[in-house]
């Protein structure tokens, strides 16, 4: 077959890909149908508020398919991962503050309210440029993934690797939540950047602009996924699968196990900076709050629940983990620390392969082991 | 003016040798016989003592200040009391005449007891009672008076805080007296603070040798009459002065830099208490502990229901809390060993999280339980306070008993790991667990004793933090990630190495503090950790040898 000769197209070709692209292309096209088509007030309409809430799910699904792709196939448990999510956000957010123009709190016709309020006379180099969709779409990529560069060309240069690349990710990440706390920063401190008004000229309150918003993260998941669907499957990444199961052995061969894994990570942080910029138009704020290592850690598992090194597990996991989040802290918020903080020990005693481990099990006569990932054999990073 | 007399006679509390109930008569009788010479004497001293009060309620402000220096010259042993009161507006008349002091003047009736005889006299209407009224002049005079007074007292205590007092208030009217006190003077605290005070004064007369009285002093207040000078229009006193003010200002870096260096100290020892838990689970053991925070917290929570159970004595409870903190975060962390870490050997990934979902739990469990909002740990009495080096130089002593603290926890480490079987059998199953167990080592108890002893540490760190910070749910929380760095900076595996890393980093953070801020401080160390891992994988003191391969 044609398509399986070309690097970028031979992800078609793989059972469990279609399958996913099918499952994402119909839920998207009923979403769509039942919030157009079906009249307000009918039972099966769905609202804007469950749209938003469901493009939400979606961002969060390729923020989880990028943390998946670095620990599921690179063995990489990256507790910094929310930190590509904040910075991409908030070059999204820089943008949609900047389309606010004059029509603010304090309606400057350059200025964020928030600098007004801090009593600045001019933007700071770093918001020059911001205005323009291209540029602020461009930095969407580049901001997390020049942070992703620098950290990861240092960390894997000197093999930093396992637990202590974990532990200095998470502390990445808990810095730059400190730095974003502070005013001088000029990120807006700890209110972070909200009051969005227009994205590229469409009203972000209005209904038409949030089902676009879903539908785009919908293509950025299907995108996001054979992205890293098509790096596994390239020589690449088996090279990348054989690091995570034995590095020095992969070493020894004679690849250059460091670029591997800096040009996997840089991917990772990339599209996690996309799901950011993504996800800040969705719920109309962006605080430091996202650089929290909890949240980190709590993508981590999103995959751990899902399944890792299958991808579509990633997004199961978050999916699911979002939901129940959503419903836990509506009836009984107490109870939703709890309810996470059980997961994590049940899920990682009890169900090492994920819900993607339990399905593959019920499938196994059925199918026949695809790919590295999903063959189930215990993954030692 | 001279010394006035003891008031308990001093024969009363002499009773060595004697039989009790010879003593107990003795007692009686010198009781007895005081009374009855305080009642002879008290007659004709009432007589003036009134005449005195009556001096202060006159018409005008500057007779009132003549009668304030009739009361200090009159020698009378109440007069201290009396001036204090009418400092405070507590020395009221009634309308029959009598002076009364007022108590307590909170409510509508206050109690009273007699100016003279010191009785109480139960609850008086605040409508019956009439103010000694004073001004803003009357009251500076009132409290130099009472500083002068209390220079004749014969409480040490009483004396240092009056002298204190007088330190840049020293006038014309008080330099003759000042200087004959000094010569009296037998506590050479009190002399040199009063000697200090003469000097400022006579500074501002002009006189150039008063520079060298308060050459070395650190006193703000020195400064201040030196700066005055300094910037004076007398050009030889402006050069000695500032010449003095120069050396002031350099004796003052070095004190801050005494003081930025035990404000270090005592950060960095708080880092190793919370480290150093993590260093014998995460370097010793290889296991990832993110609920160590919260054996932290569990720790402080503990000291916290301490105080609960014992009310009114902090202290003991304090001291209790350092078993019982030490013994219910222990307990704490074999349940997790057993219950969840022993089943994820062999996969830290894996245990990192379980262990991270163990937090969630433990700290939402203290919000649900016992409260979100913080608690409040009482310190004990000898625990607040300072102790002043100088007068720019104080150490609190709360944070010197948590540097002694966090010494003898390291200390006590380091002699169960070096000195004892257990020491012994931990370090084996680490270097070599399979050749461990077959040389008979029961590798399982061990890994349960030694996540419990780190569990413990936790603990043992919790009641310390409870008496610097705030106990609350998030406390675990925010010395994780410290922590982390710490162990990871010190090199894994290695309690020394922890030792120094957490000092030298609450050292650096305290440097780096004043110019950079708190928060930017924090960033700056914690992104030099980030690139000193990058040089130095393995921390300041790598594991050489076979433990390093394990």
């Amino acid at each position: 077959m044609l398509a399986s000769r070309f690097w970028l197209t031979r992800p078609f070709a793989e059972r469990s890909t279609q399958l996913f692209l099918a499952v994402l292309l119909a839920a998207m096209t009923l979403v769509t149908l039942l919030h157009v088509a079906v009249p307000q007030g009918h039972a099966l309409h769905v609202n804007a508020y469950t749209v938003n809430l469901f493009g939400k799910y979606l961002s969060y699904a390729l923020l989880a398919v990028a943390v998946d792709l670095v620990w599921g196939y690179l063995g990489i448990l990256s507790l910094g991962h929310g930190a590509f999510f904040a910075l991409g956000g908030y070059a999204m957010g820089m943008y949609l503050m900047r389309q606010i123009g004059d029509r603010g709190v304090y309606g400057h016709p350059e200025l964020p309210d928030f600098m007004v309020f801090l009593s600045w006379d001019s933007l700071p180099w770093y918001w020059a440029g911001f205005d323009m969709a291209w540029f602020a779409f461009l930095m969407v990529l580049l901001a997390p993934g020049a942070l992703a560069l620098v950290f990861g060309f240092l960390a894997f240069r000197s093999r930093v690797t396992g637990v202590y690349l974990s532990i200095i990710t998470q502390a990445l990440t808990f810095a730059l939540m400190l730095a974003f706390f502070r005013n001088e920063m000029g990120f807006g401190g700890n209110n972070g950047l909200t009051d969005f008004r227009d994205i590229l000229g469409f009203n972000l309150r209005s209904n038409e602009t949030r089902l676009g918003l879903f539908l785009a993260t919908g293509v950025a998941l299907a995108l996001g996924y054979l992205l890293c669907r098509a790096i596994i499957g390239s020589k690449l990444g088996r090279v990348c699968i054989a690091t995570r199961d034995a590095e020095a052995r992969t070493r020894f061969l004679g690849y250059r196990v460091e670029r591997f894994q800096l040009f996997v990570f840089v991917v990772s942080a990339m599209l996690a900076g996309l799901a950011g910029a993504l996800y800040v138009p969705q719920v109309g704020i962006i605080n430091p709050s996202e650089f929290s290592p909890l949240f980190s850690i709590e993508i981590v598992l999103w995959v751990a629940l899902g399944g890792r090194a299958t991808l579509y597990g990633a997004v199961i996991g978050a999916i699911l983990v979002n939901y129940a989040k959503t419903v836990f802290t509506g009836v009984m918020p107490d109870a939703w620390l709890f309810a996470l903080g059980g997961l994590f020990v049940l899920v990682t005693v009890f169900l090492p392969r994920g819900v993607a481990g339990l399905l593959a099990y019920r499938l196994k006569r059925r199918r026949r082991p695809d790919d590295g990932g999903a063959t189930g054999r215990e993954v030692t990073p | 003016m001279r010394n006035f007399p003891p008031s308990w006679p001093g024969s009363a509390r002499s009773r060595t040798g004697r039989a009790p109930l010879a003593w107990l008569l003795t007692l009686l009788l010198v009781l007895l016989m005081s009374s009855v010479a305080q009642a002879q004497t008290s007659a004709d001293d009432d007589a003036v003592a009134i005449e005195l009060l009556e001096a202060l309620d006159a018409g005008s402000f500057p007779a009132k200040g003549r009668a304030i220096d009739a009361i200090v010259a009159s020698d009378d042993p109440r007069a201290r009391d009396w001036l204090q009161a009418l400092l405070d507006g507590r020395l009221q008349r009634v309308e029959d005449g009598r002076f009364v002091v007022v108590i307590d003047n909170r409510g509508r009736d206050w109690p009273v007891a007699d100016a003279l005889t010191g009785e109480p006299l139960g609850e008086m209407s605040r409508r019956d009672l009439d103010r000694v009224g004073i001004n803003n002049a009357l009251r500076n005079q009132l409290r130099s008076a009472i500083a002068v007074v209390d220079l004749y007292s014969a409480d040490l205590g009483l004396r240092r805080a009056s002298a204190e007092r007088l330190l840049g208030e020293v006038d014309a009217d008080l330099a003759d007296p000042l200087a004959e006190v000094i010569e009296g003077e037998e506590d050479p605290q009190v002399r040199r603070r009063l000697v200090q005070a003469l000097a400022i004064h006579r500074l501002e007369q002009g006189e150039v040798a008063a520079v060298a009285d308060l050459q070395g002093s650190l006193h703000p207040r020195v400064r201040v009459a030196l700066n005055r000078a300094a910037n004076g229009d007398d050009a030889v006193l402006a050069d000695v002065a500032r010449s003095a003010l120069n050396d002031i200002e350099q004796l003052l870096k070095v004190n801050r830099a005494v003081e930025t260096l035990y404000f270090g100290l005592s950060l960095g020892s708080v880092l190793v208490l919370a480290a150093i838990g993590l260093a014998i689970t995460f370097g010793v053991m290889g296991v990832i502990n993110m609920a160590h925070g919260e054996l932290i917290m569990l720790g402080a929570y503990t000291t916290w229901m301490m105080q609960q159970l014992l009310p009114g004595q902090p202290g003991l409870a304090l001291v209790l809390s350092v078993p019982v903190g030490f013994l219910v975060a222990g307990l704490a962390g074999i349940a997790i060993e057993r219950g969840v870490i022993q089943f994820l050997k062999g996969r830290p990934l894996e245990t990192l999280l379980a262990t991270f979902g163990i937090s969630l739990i433990l700290q939402q469990l203290v919000r649900t339980v016992i409260s979100p909002q913080n608690r409040t740990v009482i310190s004990p009495e000898w625990m607040s306070g300072s102790i002043a080096i100088n007068d720019a130089l104080s150490l609190t002593l709360n944070r010197m008993v948590v540097i002694g603290f966090a010494l003898a926890v390291f200390a006590g480490l380091m002699l169960i790991m070096r000195r004892t079987r257990l020491g012994l059998e931990v370090r084996a199953v680490t270097q070599n667990r399979a050749m461990a167990r077959s040389m008979g080592i029961r590798a399982t108890r061990v890994d349960i004793l030694t996540f419990a002893l780190g569990s413990g540490v936790a603990g043992l760190a919790g009641v310390a933090l409870s008496q610097l910070t705030n106990v609350g749910p998030n406390l675990g929380q925010n010395y994780i990630i410290d922590s982390f760095m710490v162990v990871v900076f010190g090199g894994v595996g290695n309690l020394w190495g922890t030792l120094v890393a957490g000092l030298s980093l609450g050292v650096i953070n305290q440097v780096l503090e004043p110019w950079a801020g708190a928060v930017l401080a924090k960033i700056i160390v914690l992104v030099f950790i980030i690139l000193f891992i990058q040089k130095r994988p393995r921390g300041l003191f790598p594991q050489k040898g076979r433990a390093a391969e394990g």
